[in-house]
């Protein structure tokens, strides 16, 4: 069947799909990045016990494999009595798994900020914290925002692991419709196009963001 | 005013400052000189605590700063500082830059604190600038940007570190004009530098920094009249 005709008639399914795979891609970008912000804190305290466990946990969510993260989440938690609904497991996972990733981009964008920025600003009475905040972390971000952007999109095409665990996202829906039209290709074929939509229009709009964060840079 | 008692400086096995005594009044202008890697740079920067002294006791304003417990914060708000490299906020504009550190530190109104950063940017000479980022200004605007951004927070001294030593040549004489007239005023000022002119006129005292011990001090008339060490006089000799 026809690439139009699988889209059209299980149009259904794939718009289902699509706002699974959205919302968990966004609760994971958006939960990543804070709790990455705050790994990349973590892992920079002046005290070692502090900075050991934000670099435990960098490297075990770096080190496992999402699948086996995410079935310790959903299925290994639940024998504790610990039951989350496959969105939340989902959600959990992604956010948590990128957290460690984008701690690593963030910690790479401190330290890259000019020692003499945060001199200034302590020199004027900020605090520590003051001076992270508003010198320190924007000119941070700013610079490893290509970094972010890629990121990102890997959230997006990685959510779609959950389907392992029955969430009815894009990957599942498609898995779905092959079983209903017996087509082992074209559905697979809409799913992508689809997933490349999401990720082109994410980085198009951090395109946007980026140049706007520059307008400080022209002379 | 400052009160500087056996400061010692170790970067490792490096030992940079060995053992500084030194009184500032009210008022004073103190000029460091010196050879490079003679200390002057690390001497000034122990004085906010930017650098953790090793060893010794510095009192501001008749309280201990290097005692345990100490909240340097508040005395950095009485210490402004200009840094060789401006350090400029790049990502703020010009008026965000002087008037953050006062919204911030001294919660200040952000009417008040622009009222105040308008009046910086006029004795500076920099109005027109109010809204320029940074990176659209020439090396000694943006050090006139960095003066007016430190006294924003109305310090009672005000430490320079090689304030002109980034700057084109045609761009040092603008800084040091600010610079003059603020010693004019009264400010209580640390400058490290290498413009000898300008340490001959401003200074009230010169000290002659080398291999980390204050060799020598006077008038600038004393010390650049009759050095009596010969390191110092050496020393002239090839800046002057």
């Amino acid at each position: 069947m026809d690439f139009f005709t699988i889209f059209w008639d299980y149009r259904s399914y794939f718009l289902t799909g699509i706002q699974y795979t959205l919302l968990i891609a966004a609760i994971g970008v958006l939960c990543g990045f804070i709790l990455g912000l705050a790994v990349a804190l973590i892992r920079m305290s002046k005290w070692a016990v502090v900075r050991f466990i934000g670099h435990a946990w960098v490297e075990f969510l770096r080190g496992t494999p999402m699948l086996v993260q995410l079935f310790i989440i959903h299925y290994g938690l639940s024998s504790f009595g610990i039951n989350f609904t496959p969105i939340q497991s989902g959600a959990i996972t992604l956010s948590i798994n990128s957290s460690a990733y984008l701690a690593e981009i963030f910690r790479a964008g401190i330290q890259g900020v000019d020692r003499g920025q945060g001199e200034a600003a302590r020199s004027l009475g900020m605090t520590r914290g003051m001076s992270m905040r508003h010198i320190i972390i924007p000119q941070a971000i700013k610079s490893v925002l290509p970094a972010i952007g890629n990121e990102f999109i890997t959230i997006i095409k990685e959510s779609s692991i959950v389907s392992f665990i029955g969430v009815t996202e894009l990957m599942f829906q498609s898995g779905a419709v092959v079983g209903i039209t017996y087509d082992g290709m074209t559905p697979y074929l809409v799913v992508a196009v689809m997933y490349f939509i999401l990720t082109f229009t994410f980085s198009r709009i951090l395109g946007v963001f980026e140049r706007k964060l520059k307008a400080s840079d022209y002379r | 005013m400052i009160t500087v008692k056996d400061l010692h400086k170790k970067f490792g096995p490096l030992h940079i400052l060995k053992g500084i005594d030194l009184e500032i009044k009210q008022g004073e202008v103190v000029v460091v000189i010196g050879p490079s890697g003679s200390g002057k740079s690390t001497f000034l920067r122990c004085i906010n605590l930017l650098e953790e002294p090793s060893l010794g006791e510095i009192q501001f304003e008749g309280e201990s700063i290097t005692a345990k417990g100490h909240n340097i914060n508040k005395t950095r708000e009485k210490m402004g500082m200009v840094f060789q490299q401006f350090n400029l906020f790049p990502h703020k504009s010009v008026i965000d830059n002087i008037t953050l550190a006062p919204i911030q530190v001294r919660k200040m109104d952000k009417s008040k604190a622009e009222e105040l950063a308008m009046e910086l940017l006029h004795t500076v000479g920099l109005e027109d600038k109010r809204d320029a980022y940074p990176s659209q200004l020439s090396g000694g605007q943006k050090q006139r940007i960095a003066i007016a951004r430190a006294l924003a927070m109305e310090p009672h001294v005000m430490l320079f570190d090689e304030p002109t030593s980034a700057l084109d040549p045609e761009m040092v004489g603008e800084v040091l004009d600010v610079m003059k007239n603020l010693a004019e005023r009264g400010m209580t000022m640390v400058i490290v530098t290498h413009e000898m002119g300008f340490a001959r006129e401003v200074g009230d005292r010169i000290l002659f920094m080398d291999q980390g011990v204050i060799l020598e001090q006077g008038t600038p008339q004393q010390l650049f009249g009759s050095p009596t060490h010969q390191r110092t006089k050496d020393f002239l000799s090839k800046v002057l």
